[in-house]
């Protein structure tokens, strides 16, 4: 990856490596690889997967629109999934009292960017990625998300093109919040399905 | 070209172990489980690590139990798979 990517594992090095000799054949700029790494990144942020789940909350006809055609909804609030070198396909799964949704890339770390940022380390970690396919309730539980055992968890495994994103259940006691107040209660492990909201 | 498969069609991945890189997760192999959705069309990963020219063919959503992948468990495993690691499947789930 980039300059700035942290650790000096072998990995680093033949990135580095890699980096450089594309530089030196002029396939690509100096510094072209770094810039467009900041151009993917640049608005990807939880905040925006947290206003799409309180719109989805506010406007059933937006929810059913964002679980039907993810792309276009998202297009709706001003958000889009075509920050890299391709449009990404985007999959939004809501969580209901009946089954709940977590969303994991067990072969690598794919993880939806632009709707909420870079990814936390433990989403890499090959301990998740092996672990919540297999044992979910139990993996969750460690996450403190105490499932019912009537509460059925389905695994969305990243495994090729698509991107996913978790819209959690709304919480009680929420009625006279606005969209913004709402917004502000999503967080990133909700959105992934590791917390309930 | 037409898609293969449809949402509803049973399906069972392949077993094959490739040397190259591939998107067919080990856990999810010689498992039978349904389609649930198409997910666009996209040129195989496997081809396009090898650096072969590669045309676009169906992804598809395929959900398993995770009974059928594990041997236990009561939850459900959704995974994004190319038309090439499918075949048909018997729909009450024994071996063709």
């Amino acid at each position: 990856m980039s300059g700035n990517h942290h650790g000096s594992s072998a990995i680093s090095e033949r990135v580095r490596h890699v980096e450089a000799l594309l530089e030196a054949r002029g396939l690509v700029d100096e510094g072209e690889v770094d810039r467009r790494i900041d151009e993917f990144l640049a608005g990807g942020s939880p905040a925006n997967g947290a206003r799409i789940t309180a719109r989805a909350w506010v406007d059933p006809d937006f929810r059913d629109r964002l679980l039907a055609d993810a792309n276009a909804a998202i297009r709706e609030v001003g958000l889009s999934m075509a920050g890299g070198l391709q449009e990404q396909r985007l999959k939004v799964v809501a969580n209901t009292e009946d089954e709940h949704n977590v969303v994991v890339c067990t072969l690598c770390s794919c993880y939806p960017i632009a709707l909420l940022g870079p990814s936390p380390a433990w989403y890499k970690s090959e301990a998740y990625r092996s672990r919540v396919v297999r044992d979910p309730r139990g993996v969750l539980a460690e996450f403190g998300l105490e499932l019912p055992t009537t509460t059925r968890i389905s695994v969305w495994d990243a495994s090729a093109e698509s991107r996913y994103v978790v819209v959690p259940r709304r919480p009680e006691g929420t009625d006279g919040m606005s969209e913004e107040q709402l917004a502000g209660l999503v967080t990133r492990k909700g959105l992934i399905g590791t917390a309930a909201v | 070209m037409a898609d293969r498969f449809a949402p509803g069609d049973t399906v069972r991945t392949s077993t094959t172990d490739p040397v190259w890189h591939t998107r067919l997760p080990r856990y999810a192999r010689g498992a039978v489980g349904r389609v649930v959705e198409v997910a666009g069309h996209h040129p195989l990963a496997d081809d396009r690590a090898r650096g072969l020219p590669g045309t676009t063919r169906a992804v598809y959503h395929v959900r398993f139990a995770a009974a059928d992948l594990f041997g236990d468990g009561d939850h459900a495993v959704t995974v994004e798979l190319w038309e090439d690691y499918l075949e048909p499947a018997d729909p009450s789930g024994g071996t063709p």
